[in-house]
């Protein structure tokens, strides 16, 4: 019997870990199939494109633990790159007094996270005032948000974002760069990602976002305010948008209303493949991470391997589904330990 | 084992399970447990919790199988690999949790998967709200067959729950877990009668139940086990309440009382009700002008039948029903009720009457679970000092002895008792002056119920007040200082300690209902 147990503890110890495995994995078979993929500049190229999705992804996985989604994410990263294009290429003309202003790089981000993450109050207050479904109140506001992205710039792309001396507002192009080698948009995902787990693991709301996802009946019960608590969260999930709005506009040096379509889905994708369950209650950033890279390194890899668009697609879904296959088998087995130590206790 | 005495009698054996045994990885439910279903009579299972009574059954159920020993109907040997196998045999169980489906209406729950039909593809509704009306009309309680079985009260629930049994054709055996667990006594009458007509109709009834009493009263042969180990069987008019307790814990065993004099009139009240009203929905009242007064450290219990407004009390007090009227007041002045943070913080615990679906957060471990509504308390900043709340939980763990291997264990690890422990825990760490429990012994074992008791008297003797919510007569007449008696939404009966009788409480939960009437 003590052997059985063993095994399964091994065998727990491997599901907990498939993620981070299956990533090894990856990164062995490519550097295998294309010499080049080891290198240096592929994996700083790598971090560049993870960067993007990972930092939707974190705001994506506070989002699922409540037991929630937040389709407007995509959205609101096109929303964000046109808001910000359009304050530096024509600035914001006050007509009834005539003037033109031009607002400086750190006034222009500041100004779009707000914007953005008045997008994400909406749904917040959406979802927990008027009792929405979150998949339909942010599916709402994803036609929304994106409709207000093609008539800010009437469908067209803000290209001249690099700005004016004169103007005092060049270098918005910084969060498209890198420092000592390292893209700027990695390094913004990595200090996200560390404020996220802390925020997460180490403070009261983090502990009531997980609460709420467990059981929101008990955990209102429990004096958790429950609908601040998820206002909080769809507003920090719209903030992460926005950042990625502003950090791909950025590297692009163009702001395209339609940027980030779609991207909402690579952002679930990596939350579940980190484990984070769609149930609510469950999940982590480390393993939202590692998700987000997983998808990274199919994607990249399979460029770099030759393998059509097309199929990507076709080997992107199916990793999805045998990672929530894995997870389902996963949770049984821990019910079936949990009933274990019930009865042995006995 | 002396014990092991043969019955006799002339009764017809139904079902009879040979050395049946249950293993599961690490452990064995049921071992080697042989047990008789007499024709036409009331075998009662008992045992505490984790006995192997539910195992027991979920196998002649067809719900799990049996990893060895045998099953015999009328002399063949059968086995069952799922519900539907069992059900063919005439198998029909009433589950301790409901399996109805909140979301469909009476009729269609009944009929879940034994739908009538015309010409083999329609459905036939009209034959299946007729049936629905006459079977409902049998238990005694006619629902609407359009009522969504979610607006219904739990009790109500449980008659549903056994109509979609007696649906069934040829019902040979019909198994009920616990199916009194949320029952007024009313309703448990009224279910015992409906059993007495259908032993009479010859189908046997495997019991179980926690409640003695209840068992002295229908049941006809009883079989007790221990840690999945049969112990004993009688005839139950060989034995008594004592006998079986002895059996079932090895030790004698009563309910710990109160028992200290006080002279209340001296004590300071905490918290007063004056004419709570609670409209219901489509007129009438849940709660029509329910006042009272709770005194430090005193017990008040609230006994009243289902659906009488016992719950909606709390609910009022602790802000989910803005919508009533009547003044709380808190150590003499009158508090506004914004929602249930905030009568936290006023010094109100609350420990709801659903442990799964209210009481914890199942994705939670269990030091979390108990810690979950004071996480405040240990926050420095936005900041949680986990040594701090660390301390706090093994502290409280320690306190009401909870028994825990390892506090990062999931929650569902725990067994029934030291789950509501974990609950009356997480209530207790808001530090509170008055603390709500509805129905706190619910579905736990008579081992846990004298403990959670003795939590109850401890704090109450320090100075906390408790109002305490229990369908059982026994145990609200041992722990509370005080009952009031809620019926119909109206207050009818206040009563100290010294003045209490079952008979009392069981009149003043009926005369709600006649006043209501005559008016």
């Amino acid at each position: 019997m003590a052997e059985k147990k063993d095994n399964t503890k091994l065998m727990m110890m491997l599901l907990k870990g498939r993620t981070l495995i299956v990533l090894a994995l990856l990164v062995i078979f490519f550097s295998i199939a294309t010499p080049n993929f080891l290198s240096a500049n592929t994996m700083l190229l790598l971090a560049k494109h993870v960067a993007l999705y990972g930092i939707l992804a974190i705001g994506m996985t506070y989002v699922i633990i409540t037991g929630g989604i937040d389709l407007s994410v995509g959205a609101v990263v096109g929303l964000a790159g046109i808001i910000a294009g359009g304050m530096i290429q024509n600035g914001v003309t006050l007509e009834s007094m005539g003037v033109t202003l031009y607002f400086s790089i750190p006034l222009v981000v500041l100004i779009t996270i707000i914007c953005g993450a008045a997008v994400g109050l909406i749904n917040g207050a959406i979802i927990t005032k008027f009792g929405v479904a979150p998949f339909i109140a942010t599916l709402g506001t994803m036609y929304i948000a994106r409709g207000f992205a093609m008539l800010h710039s009437s469908g067209a792309t803000y290209s001249n974002i690099l700005g004016h001396d004169a103007l005092g507002n060049v270098g918005f192009t910084f969060f498209g760069g890198r420092i000592a080698g390292i893209p700027v948009g990695a390094i913004i995902l990595a200090v996200i990602a560390i404020i996220a787990a802390i925020l997460l693991k180490r403070t009261v709301f983090g502990w009531h976002i997980f609460a709420i996802g467990g059981n929101e009946k008990a955990a209102k019960l429990s004096g958790v305010k429950t609908d601040n608590v998820k206002i909080l969260v769809y507003i920090f999930s719209a903030i992460c948008a926005t950042i990625v709005g502003l950090i791909t506009t950025a590297q692009l040096e163009a702001a395209h209303p339609a940027s980030g379509e779609t991207w909402e889905m690579n952002a679930i994708a990596a939350a579940v493949l980190g484990g984070t369950s769609m149930a609510g209650g469950i999940g982590t950033i480390g393993g939202t991470i590692i998700g987000a890279f997983v998808i990274g390194v199919i994607s990249d890899g399979m460029v770099m391997c030759g393998v059509s668009e097309f199929w990507q697609m076709v080997i992107k879904g199916l990793v999805i589904i045998l990672a929530v296959i894995i997870d389902q088998f996963q949770r049984n087995m821990e019910a079936k330990m949990a009933l274990q130590a019930r009865n042995e206790s006995k | 084992m002396d014990e092991l005495e043969v019955i006799h009698t002339n009764d017809e054996v139904v079902l009879h399970a040979e050395k049946v045994s249950k293993i599961y990885p690490g452990t064995k439910a049921l071992d080697e447990v042989s047990f008789d279903v007499y024709k036409g009579r009331t075998n009662v299972l008992i045992g505490e919790n984790g006995a192997g009574k539910s195992t027991l059954m979920k196998i002649i159920a067809g719900i799990e199988q049996e990893s060895a020993g045998e099953l015999f109907m009328g002399g063949e040997k059968v086995h069952f690999d799922n519900v539907s196998q069992a059900r063919a045999h005439g198998i029909g169980i009433i589950h301790q949790e409901l399996s109805l489906f909140p979301n469909l209406n009476v009729y269609q729950n009944i009929f879940m998967a034994r739908e009538k039909t015309k010409n083999k593809i329609g459905l036939d509704n009209e034959q299946h709200i007729e049936l629905t009306k006459k079977i409902l009309a049998k238990l005694e309680h006619p629902i609407d067959p359009y009522t969504i079985i979610g607006d219904l009260r739990v009790g109500q629930q449980q008659m549903i729950e056994i109509a979609r049994n007696l649906i069934a054709d040829d019902l040979k055996i019909l198994i009920m877990d616990e199916p009194t667990s949320s029952l007024s006594e009313q309703e448990v009458q009224v279910l015992f009668k409906i059993m007495r007509e259908l032993m009479a109709e010859g189908i046997s009834i495997v019991y179980i139940s926690h409640r003695l009493e209840e068992i002295m009263q229908i049941g006809d042969y009883v079989t007790i086990l221990r840690d999945g180990k049969f112990v004993a069987s009688a005839a139950v008019k060989d034995i008594d309440i004592s006998w079986i307790v002895k059996k079932m814990v090895g030790a004698k065993k009563s309910y710990p009382q109160r028992k200290e004099k006080i002279d209340w009139s001296k004590r300071e009240v905490v918290l007063q009700v004056k004419d709570l009203c609670l409209p219901k929905k489509g007129g009438g009242w849940l709660l029509n002008h329910v006042s009272f007064e709770l005194r430090r450290g005193e017990i008040l219990g609230i006994y009243g039948l289902m659906g009488a407004g016992r719950t909606e009390v709390f609910e009022c007090i602790m802000g989910l029903r803005p919508e009533h009227t009547g003044e709380i007041l808190l150590n003499g002045e009158k508090i506004d009720i914004k929602d249930v943070a905030a009568q936290i913080d006023n010094g109100f615990a609350w420990v709801p009457e659903d442990r799964q679906r209210e009481g914890l957060v199942q994705t939670l471990d269990i030091g979390k679970n108990i810690s979950l509504a004071s996480l405040k308390a240990y926050a420095k900043g936005i900041f949680l000092q986990s040594d701090q709340e660390e301390a706090a939980i093994d502290q409280n763990i320690k306190d009401i002895h909870i028994k825990v291997a390892d506090k990062r264990l999931p929650i569902l690890s725990l067994s029934g008792g030291n789950q509501q422990k974990c609950v009356i825990g997480k209530g207790l760490l808001t530090k509170p002056k008055i603390m709500l429990l509805d129905e706190p012994s619910r579905g736990i074992d008579i081992g846990a119920k004298t403990d959670v008791f003795e939590i109850m008297n401890h704090y109450a003797d320090e100075g906390l007040s408790l109002l305490v919510v229990s369908s059982e007569l026994e145990e609200i007449e041992a722990i509370a200082d005080r009952i009031i008696v809620l019926s119909n939404g109206i207050k009818t009966a206040d009563m100290v300690k010294e003045e209490v009788t079952q008979d009392k409480l069981v009149m003043a939960s009926y005369k709600g209902h006649t006043t209501a009437k005559s008016a």
